[in-house]
């Protein structure tokens, strides 16, 4: 799935020969200013706001600076094929910069590679490629510092209580979900398969199936009493298994999103991380800016910020509360 | 029998005899096979032995499996998925196919919660219900019309619909506050067990889909298409026109199917029930429905969607990981195209 | 309405003619078919066989040329209305559903519902009329079945054809039209399907027999008619014509004014010569 802002859709709309001649016209400008150039940004599958919204924050960044942009997206999740594609026609197209989403970690390195002996700048948000320098740099939450985060909460929650956990996963061969689960894990302070945890559960990280998933393990073991979620819609899922069961279990999440603050200022879910999906849009977007310009070019992987949302804080454990949640989250 | 007489002296010199076509085959293999030719005559009886077995190994292997609140818990993740493999067991059995009838159901959900969103939960159900029905019969259209294949016809129109409902919601999701359009999840309780409305239609809709093919020349002319569309065709049945009924009457399928997963999940999201469509499918072909049409039936639908539930459930009270669970899944379907490829094998003209 | 003062023929065609293109599949054909008889068409391949019989099913409209049902000179449309007129056709295959029991396969198409709201409203089939009734029907032409709730795909070929045959005739108020219908059975059950046919005969219908089988053909009809190039070269009677001969005029070897003619009807006006 293709998308293209209003100045190359234009483009397209004029005869293919007008059109050629307008892009050769742009490239030639661009190389003449310096200034102006086309930037790619390849999310994952927009059906998820926080892609949808990091999307965004590039193409408004690339905006600001009075950039050309080119989008796309991947299908479904995990879908590397209309990333690779779509990074195809971008380097066919001539563009100085890539913001890229991986949708999969390794699927992506080769095409990065091309682009980047092109002479592109690549730059990876949200997550990076497998190994990291396969691309120039990341802008990315640091997942397994997200996850440490909210196992350390939920542990100081729990207090001496001895903990029953249940994990609704997503596909742990995905890295963000892989860092969140160790992470949490970490925080806890238990080991993987470790006897507190009761039980885990693939989920889409959607609402469906976090319920469905809750559901099922609530009924192989009544005497869960924590949670860890890949993220917000799975929590929401999870909370009303929960409420059917009529029970009281201390719910994390990860994400941030504004219906998830929202779900921690109703306590339906107790804590959060919020990530910022925003800077990274932003931040990747400002550092090719700064390489295409003749500045330094950007390297190494940099968290774009990790911030505990709970209106329960505890002892030692750094967090905002839901109000500040809510002026900050991303997402409806 | 009244008329054997006469016929017996009248047409005496030469009879067309009955005889089983091919030989008897002998020995205790084929006694066995004999027997489950004869569980074949019966399409619902291999399902329901099936989900027999695997309630047994559970209840044996797992202390929490069976109990009452358990058991209603299936029932409850039953339905969406059981209800549109009722639609989709009406496709399959005229040798077709539906890829789209998750993306079908997702967007008339949004666009049901959207409205409803607006302050109009009865105009947005009777909207959801216009999506369902007109997506379905859109795959109709393409098929009869311009002769698509169904698997081609119904992957792109899954494919168009997947996108329409994320640019329609702009990937927001809906929560639902209508007591209306969630009533499926509700139901009188008894402690943990909870009988929903939602079940309870469920049951009705396989009841009257099941009169509906079983009682009525729509029925049988559902299946002669499935079996042989050209035989159907020479004997005066307008198949394209049955053939569209079918994806236009799925279609109300989806939209009760939509309204279940209300019941179920209070909110109409664009990203719920990517594999809806695969699901159902494997609830029909379980429920031992062949993927050739024309045998097979909803009785044994019904029972495939709560197998595919029950081995969920069940491994995951057996502390079985996920995907195990699914790899489990994959064998029960291959398992079950092949009792309908070797069972059936020679049935076919 | 034209009548004919012979023999009250089942179906009748003068002058038919149908191209496609450059090609002409009917030539000016004509057809005569007498009531209670067993005709068989015969016939090379390319000779207009299957056109002949398209027109007088209803499948091909043909472009010049009448056909007439019982004297009434009739304009099919289409199957349906062929089938309307009381003509019935038997596929050479696929003419019966297999995963359907005998009785369903009888009705496919014309299903009887129960009287009452049960009917109307609920669309309720009567499956216990329809089973009555097929039995009653398999018995009158003699065919021995186990059950009539038996599915098709239990029965061998021979059945299978011979529940064709049944449906056509119940259906088939005039004429049963058979598009080979031995073609694809061993000697036994062809034997049987042929004398199946003989009684659908001997009920009254006329029956049109297209077949490559001499024997068969000679076995059971009452005339031969020999299509060629087009049109009909002759119609003989089994009785007085050799099957060589009969294979001479079909391939050409030998003139159609060297057999006898079997025809009823008066040969049709001599056609204008035409450009």
């Amino acid at each position: 799935m293709l998308k293209m802002t209003s100045r190359t859709l234009r483009s397209i709309a004029m005869p293919a020969t007008l059109a050629l001649t307008a892009t050769m016209a742009l490239s030639a400008g661009a190389q003449a200013q310096d200034k102006t150039f086309l930037i790619g940004i390849v999310e994952q599958q927009l059906a998820n706001p926080f892609f949808a919204k990091l999307q965004q924050a590039g193409v408004d960044a690339a905006k600001k600076h009075g950039l050309e942009t080119m989008t796309a997206e991947s299908s479904v999740a995990g879908d590397s094929a209309t990333q690779v594609a779509a990074i195809e026609n971008m380097i066919n197209r001539g563009a100085k910069g890539i913001v890229l989403d991986p949708a999969n970690a390794s699927a992506l390195v080769k095409i990065v590679q091309k682009a980047r002996d092109a002479g592109i700048i690549v730059v990876t948000t949200n997550t990076s490629l497998e190994p990291a320098t396969a691309a120039d740099a990341s802008y990315e939450t640091d997942n397994l510092a997200a996850g440490e985060l909210i196992g350390k909460w939920a542990k100081a929650r729990l207090g001496s209580t001895p903990a029953r956990i249940a994990m609704l996963d997503y596909d742990l061969s995905d890295k963000t979900a892989k860092a969140r689960h160790d992470g949490f894990l970490k925080g806890f302070g238990i080991a993987e398969g470790a006897p507190e945890i009761a039980g885990t559960a693939l989920t889409q990280a959607n609402v469906e199936t976090g319920q469905s998933s809750m559901e099922n393990l609530l009924s192989a073991h009544p005497d869960i009493n924590a949670v860890y979620t890949i993220n917000e819609p799975a929590a929401q899922g999870a909370f009303l298994a929960i409420k059917r069961a009529k029970k009281d279990i201390v719910m994390t999440s990860i994400d941030g999103s504004c219906s998830g603050v929202r779900s921690v200022a109703d306590g339906t879910i107790g804590a959060t991380v919020m990530q910022f999906p925003t800077n990274m849009g932003t931040l990747a977007v400002e550092a090719i800016v700064k390489a295409v310009n003749g500045g330094p070019k950007p390297t190494g992987v940099n968290n774009s910020g990790t911030i505990l949302i709970t209106d329960n804080p505890v002892d030692g454990i750094e967090s905002k509360d839901s109000k500040w949640g809510l002026e900050n989250c991303w997402g409806e | 029998m009244q008329t054997s007489d006469r016929v017996r002296t009248d047409t005496g010199q030469a009879r067309i005899d009955a005889e089983p076509a091919g030989n008897p085959p002998a020995g205790l293999l084929a006694g066995l096979r004999r027997a489950a030719t004869g569980l074949f005559a019966y399409p619902v009886a291999g399902p329901l032995v099936a989900l027999v077995l695997i309630l047994v190994v559970f209840s044996v292997t797992t202390s929490t499996f069976l109990n009452a609140g358990n058991l209603s818990l299936i029932f409850q993740q039953s339905v969406v998925v059981g209800t549109l493999a009722l639609g989709q067991t009406l496709i399959i059995l005229v040798s077709g196919i539906d890829l789209a009838n998750g993306a079908i159901m997702v967007l008339g959900m949004v666009v049901a919660g959207s409205i409803a969103a607006g302050g109009d939960p009865g105009l947005g159900m009777l909207v959801g219900l216009a999506v369902c029905v007109v997506g379905a019969s859109i795959n109709g259209l393409i098929i009869t019309r311009f002769r698509l294949p169904p698997f081609i016809a119904t992957l792109g129109l899954f494919t168009i619909l997947t996108a329409a409902a994320r640019l329609y919601t702009q990937s927001r999701s809906y929560p639902i506050n209508s007591d209306f359009m969630t009533i499926l999840g509700e139901g009188p309780s008894f402690g943990l067990v909870t009988i929903t409305y939602g079940s309870m239609l469920w049951i009705a809709l396989t009841l009257i889909l099941a009169y509906a093919l079983n009682q009525t020349a729509w029925g049988v002319r559902v299946y002669a298409i499935g079996n042989s569309p050209a035989a159907a065709r020479l004997n005066g049945v307008n198949v394209n026109g049955v053939i569209f009924s079918v994806y236009a009457l799925a279609g109300v399928f989806y939209a009760f199917a939509g309204w279940q997963a209300l019941g179920r999940t209070p909110i109409a999201d664009p990203s719920g029930y990517q594999i809806a469509n695969l699901d159902s499918i494997t609830a029909v072909v379980i429920g031992g429905t062949s993927l050739f049409g024309g045998r097979g039936g909803v009785a044994g639908t019904f029972v495939g969607a709560l197998i595919v539930v029950v081995l969920k459930n069940g491994l995951t009270q057996a502390g079985i990981d996920s995907l195990y669970q699914q790899i489990a899944t994959g064998f029960l379907v291959i398992l079950a195209v092949g009792a309908d490829q070797y069972l059936g094998r020679g049935q076919r003209a | 309405m034209t009548t004919h003062p012979t023999p009250p023929l089942a179906m009748q065609a003068m002058g038919l003619t149908k191209r496609y293109g450059h090609v002409v599949a009917l030539d000016g054909a004509d057809f005569e078919l007498a009531k209670g008889e067993i005709l068989a068409v015969v016939g090379d391949n390319g000779a207009g066989k299957s056109s002949l019989i398209k027109v007088l099913t209803g499948a091909t409209i043909p472009d010049s040329g009448t056909v007439f049902v019982d004297g009434a000179e009739v304009h099919f449309k289409n199957p349906l209305s062929a089938r309307l007129a009381g003509i019935e056709t038997v596929y050479q295959e696929l003419a019966v559903a297999t995963q359907l029991n005998i009785a369903q396969n009888l009705f496919l198409g014309r299903e009887l519902r129960k009287p009452g709201l049960r009917g109307q409203i609920f669309r309720q089939l009567d499956k216990s009329r329809m089973r009555q009734q097929a039995a009653d029907h398999m018995k009158n032409l003699g065919i021995r079945i186990q059950s009539i709730n038996q599915k098709v795909e239990t029965l061998s070929g021979g059945q299978r054809q011979a529940v064709a045959v049944a449906r056509a005739a119940a259906w088939g108020k005039r004429v049963v039209i058979l598009d080979e219908p031995t073609a694809a059975l061993g000697v036994r059950e062809t034997n049987q399907v042929l004398n199946l046919i003989t009684r659908v005969r001997d009920q009254g219908l006329s029956v049109v027999l297209i077949s490559h089988s001499m024997p068969d053909v000679f076995q059971i009809a009452d005339r031969i008619h020999i299509h060629r190039l087009g049109r009909r070269a002759v119609v003989v009677s089994p009785k007085t014509t050799s099957m060589s001969d009969v294979v001479g005029v079909m391939t050409g070897a030998l003139p159609a004014d060297a057999v006898q003619s079997s025809l009823i009807a008066p040969s049709p006006p001599p056609e204008t010569a035409g450009p």
